[in-house]
């Protein structure tokens, strides 16, 4: 039976990384390599390393964080945060990167989706939404949270599916970094309106907010920042706790 | 180092081998990425990778089926992955005037998406059915991680199976000739492993 991922997210900046409360106030946790072994060690599914401020400056920097973190794991390990171009996705992926992540990029051109999608394969393309519940919908924004794209967030799930994304990371910005648990509101919408993987992000505060977005949420994966750097809880743990629950997860 | 100690890995314009030459680097072996069939000449073994469309399989047509052939014939091994596994079959309904390499029987088709999401995206089950080299030292129902809407039928030659919505071929495997639809390249140590155990048939 498919197992449901669970995927460490690793919000870089200069090298370091940090994770913000509501997108602000950023604080340090440590070396991205450092962090991704433990995580490879405890048995995570899945990497994604996004990279948060994205100037030109730090995406060379980002371009070694990717090489040092793929150089020794061999799960899937995805990178976002200032893809604008297919010239920075090959980037990407030329330094280990197995899926590139697009947002404001593919709000802005969404024929990039389909560019990327037929370079790499769909499986390499996955498009990142970030929502907000706006009275009975879920409203799309840009620039990391902070600009509103006037889409609604299953509308333009379902078009990425059609222009080529083969995953949709989907954040709750009202969730993000409260640890109040998953929006599974907004994530079940997606979910039902896709057949491609919708993993889940924004909010993780306990186990049981990763059983409910399983459930309730329908999410394929799961993706957690703090809960895992703080070392709140190991990868370990949460999914012992999951398969107690009867939800499948790779144990190794 | 010599082209003849070097595992021949065939670059097609299906997807990127970065991964999986990556993988290869890190358990010790030398990769080429030949430029032309006859650069397969002294390859110790050949892997076809690949991810997306049966139709791209098309570009291997003629001279690089030839030389693959004949390494095969040399008592070489081969690996397919995901796509390039799904080329050892006859066919694929995903582009049916495309012809495969036919060295497994069977036509590969489309997962039906009735109860489950398609495409597979992510770790599932191994089940063992009979012992093969390529699976050597891999427990039944290790995990591993799979991104694919197309599979190859169960056989006689079936090393193993995975369950998504039904039953699919994960591991073929006769003599030397071996495929996976799984990315053993990012699916930690079990599979590496599986691409340990083909450097060893590889000798």
């Amino acid at each position: 039976m498919l197992s449901k991922r669970i995927i460490a997210c690793l919000d870089v900046r200069n090298g370091q990384v940090v994770k913000g409360v509501n997108f602000e106030g950023l604080r340090s946790a440590g070396d991205p390599a450092a962090l991704a072994r433990r995580y490879n060690a405890e048995g995570i599914d899945e990497l994604v390393i996004l990279d948060i401020t994205a100037t030109i400056e730090a995406r060379q920097a980002l371009g070694d964080t990717i090489r040092r973190v793929a150089r020794e794991l061999f799960i899937p390990l995805a990178v976002g945060g200032g893809i604008r171009s297919e010239a920075d996705a090959g980037a990407a992926v030329d330094a280990g990167a197995d899926k590139v992540s697009l947002n404001t990029a593919a709000l802005a051109n969404p024929a990039l989706i389909t560019t990327l999608a037929d370079r790499y394969g769909s499986q390499a393309v996955v498009v990142a939404i970030d929502a907000k519940t706006e009275g009975d919908r879920f409203a799309v924004f840009a620039r990391s949270g902070r600009h509103a794209a006037d889409r609604d967030a299953v509308d333009w799930a379902r078009e990425a599916e059609a222009r080529g994304a083969g995953e949709i990371l989907l954040t709750s910005i009202d969730r993000d970094g409260t640890k109040r648990g998953f929006d599974c509101e907004l994530t079940a919408a997606v979910s039902r309106a896709v057949s491609i993987p919708v993993i889940a992000s924004g909010g993780a505060g306990t186990l049981d907010d990763f059983v409910e977005v399983f459930t309730a949420g329908r999410a394929d994966a799961a993706l957690a920042a703090s809960i895992f750097h703080d070392a709140e809880t190991s990868v370990r743990a949460l999914k012992e706790h999951l398969r107690a629950r009867r939800i499948p997860v790779r144990l190794c | 180092m010599s082209a003849a100690s070097a595992i021949a890995l065939i670059d097609y314009g299906a997807g990127n081998l970065t991964s999986v030459r990556k993988a290869l680097a890190a358990l010790g072996a030398d990769v080429l990425v030949p430029a032309q069939p006859a650069d397969l000449a002294d390859a110790r073994g050949v892997i076809v990778p690949g991810v997306g469309h049966f139709g791209a399989t098309a570009r291997l047509q003629g001279a690089w089926t030839d030389a693959i052939l004949a390494r095969v014939g040399e008592g070489r091994p081969l690996l397919g992955i995901c796509l390039g596994m799904q080329w050892l079959y006859e066919s694929s309904d995903e582009a049916p005037d495309v012809p495969g390499l036919g060295l497994f029987s069977g036509n590969c088709y489309k997962l039906r998406a009735d109860a489950v999401k398609v495409p597979h995206v992510g770790w599932n089950d191994l089940h063992i059915d009979h012992p093969s080299s390529i699976l050597d030292g891999v427990a039944d129902r290790s995990q591993v991680y799979f991104t694919h809407s197309y599979v190859a039928p169960a056989t006689n030659d079936t090393a193993a199976t995975t369950d998504h919505g039904a039953r699919f071929a994960a591991v073929v495997q006769r003599g030397h000739v071996a495929g996976v639809q799984f990315h053993p390249e990012k699916s930690g140590e079990v599979g590496l492993q599986i691409l340990r155990n083909f450097l060893a048939m590889a000798g």
